[in-house]
């Protein structure tokens, strides 16, 4: 192969520079000087900043702050040890797949497929609605739903037992529905236009051979949205795994433990305990369980994107 | 994404037909299972809709509770908050969200244009690190941040909070505004630059008049981002001066005692307003952005 090719290459740069496409120029890379700084600073090192840090014995405050120094694989041994962080990490998992993964892609497929046999002015007002609840800052909604699961709150009316403070109760199932109420949109959005692509002449068919509404449902229109829904899921994992806010305003994590997902694990122990080393640590557990999410499904995208 | 100018509108050129949907009023078939479907949806409505009519009602109520009732009609709650305690945060996460918002824009856009246009070695690779580095939680870089503005005395200061937010939301600014930059056909920018414009010039005279709706979007997403941003604050900004607003509120919900309902629902109701009119301004530009556009375009 080699020995073919060096005459025909030979023969090219007899030729000079080729003209078919654009060269390189140095003078290019200028324009990405200033985000390749940024990230370089701000986002490159402190990830590999993190990992380094995993393996020390910082921490916030004390001797240890200042002169801290390579343990080698004692935060790693603590993690595995750590029962609150297994306990964590199965926190982290209903929360992303329960609330997330699961109720989110249920609950957005079916607003967006009611969506589109209701009345125009009904349809505007709920989208209206359910991007509001979406579009607020985080914090806003973490108060709303603090209020909610509250003693006396509306969730206590609702069900007649004001007396009941569910934020101890079940605090777990709480976030959970403050999780949906608040991210439901994002899926809404995405079905309704992956559903304004599925071409309206294959429903038409499969309703002229006689097809229920259920039937082609399940064996035409959400067979076309597979990469839509498949894509959909990897977001939805990237966006509630990472999710502090709304849990810990909510219920700081507790009580005691009972919702303390990793982020907000990690948080107490380094910004509370004070044990930075571990709290990052306990980052890299989480970033390793997002990406072999992620691997996942890039697998079960692949027959899409061939 | 769908682009609205004249030019994108040029290049899909069946546009002139005009497709069989856009004469029938969006659904026709809003008949069979009507009633129900009209139901259940309403039904859905009103328990999305029950919480943000607490937040409502709450701020205007002078016996504001968890619980959800006809509030006795009082502005006490929002004057309570006029003073610079309460204000100063909002003010705050202004600077946050702007300077975080203008910082990536900008330099998102130079990157994005040089990603598009010029042949820079090792693209493929670079959009696949970008593309990762935006799934990445930031949470994991909040130990190593911590450290580093320790070290560097930024503790404390809003000007590298908010460069800290521009990096954390770069790598999706890049993604999106390339991907429109690509949907702008190379003929512009030769017939301007055949008459003798700069780079620059392109850039800010053909590329950013085509490529405005990606732009909005992208400042709209990052200033959302920055205003709300919580735990990034809440480690790097503990001084109650450079709080941002939603340090405030938690401090407010969290740090007294008892919690007053009343003000505290105007308080987060105040806060939410700019995100929304905001989001009701760009929401023309998004239509359609959530539509995921190709893979990796080398």
């Amino acid at each position: 192969m080699a020995a073919a090719e060096a005459p025909i290459a030979g023969g090219l740069a007899a030729l000079g520079p080729r003209q078919d496409r654009e060269r390189f120029k140095f003078l290019s890379l200028g324009w990405l000087t200033p985000s390749v700084a940024l990230l370089a600073v701000l986002f490159a090192y402190p990830i590999g900043y993190a990992v380094y840090l995993a393996f020390t014995n910082l921490e916030l405050i004390g001797p240890t702050a200042q002169t801290y120094q390579f343990t080698g694989l004692a935060n790693l041994t603590r993690l595995i040890h750590d029962p609150t962080f297994w306990q964590s990490t199965w926190l982290t998992l209903i929360f992303v797949v329960g609330s997330g993964i699961i109720a989110q892609t249920v609950i957005g497929m079916g607003l967006a497929l009611l969506m589109r046999r209701a009345l125009r002015p009904l349809r505007i007002t709920i989208s209206i609605v359910i991007v509001t609840a979406w579009i607020i800052p985080e914090i806003s909604a973490a108060f709303v739903f603090y209020a909610f699961g509250t003693q006396g709150g509306l969730l206590g009316q609702v069900l007649g037992k004001t007396g009941d403070d569910f934020l101890s109760t079940v605090p777990l199932l709480i976030v959970c529905i403050a999780n949906v109420w608040r991210n439901a949109a994002f899926s809404m959005l995405v079905f309704t236009a992956g559903l304004r692509n599925v071409p309206e002449e294959i429903e038409e068919a499969a309703t002229l051979e006689g097809a229920s509404y259920w039937r082609r449902l399940f064996t035409v229109t959400l067979p076309i949205l597979r990469p839509t829904i498949v894509t959909n899921l990897l977001l939805l994992t990237l966006i509630n795994i990472s999710d502090f806010t709304l849990i810990f305003v909510m219920t700081q994590g507790g009580p005691g433990t009972s919702t303390a997902i990793l982020p907000v694990y990690m948080y107490i122990q380094a910004f509370q305990f004070n044990n930075l080393g571990y709290g990052s640590m306990i980052a890299l557990a989480l970033v390793l369980i997002g990406a072999l999410l992620s691997v996942f499904y890039v697998r079960q995208l692949k027959p899409e994107i061939k | 994404m769908s682009v609205r100018s004249p030019l994108s509108r040029r290049r899909s050129a069946p546009a002139a037909l005009p497709r069989p949907d856009v004469l029938v009023v969006d659904y026709p078939r809003a008949s069979v299972g009507g009633v129900a479907t009209n139901l259940i949806l309403a039904a859905v409505g009103v328990a999305f809709f029950a919480p943000l009519i607490w937040l409502l009602f709450t701020s205007f109520d002078a016996h504001a509770g968890p619980s959800l009732q006809w509030p006795k009609l009082t502005f006490s709650n929002f004057s309570a908050l006029f003073n610079s305690t309460r204000l100063q945060p909002f003010i705050n996460s202004l600077y946050l969200a702007g300077v975080s918002t203008v910082v990536t824009t900008v330099v998102a856009l130079f990157a994005a244009y040089g990603l598009s246009r010029r042949h820079i070695p090792l693209k493929r690779t670079f959009m696949l690190i970008i593309l990762f580095a935006s799934g990445l939680p930031v949470n994991m870089l909040l130990v190593p941040v911590y450290q580093l503005f320790v070290r560097l005395n930024w503790i404390d200061s809003l000007f590298y909070t908010s460069l800290f937010l521009a990096a954390a939301a770069l790598p999706f600014a890049i993604w999106l505004l390339k991907n429109f930059i690509d949907q702008i056909p190379d003929e512009f920018e030769e017939a301007a630059s055949l008459e003798g414009a700069g780079s620059f010039q392109i850039l800010l005279r053909v590329i950013l008049p085509n490529a405005l709706p990606g732009v909005a979007v992208t400042a709209m997403v990052t200033f959302i981002a920055g205003w709300g941003a919580f735990i990034v604050p809440l480690v790097l900004n503990s001084n109650p001066t450079s709080t941002p607003g939603s340090v405030a509120i938690y401090e407010f919900l969290r740090i007294n005692g008892v919690v007053n309902y009343g003000q505290l629902a105007s308080y987060s109701l105040l806060f939410a307003i700019p995100v929304v009119v905001l989001y009701l301004i760009a929401s023309r530009w998004i239509a359609g952005a959530f539509t995921f556009s190709g893979g990796v375009k080398g």
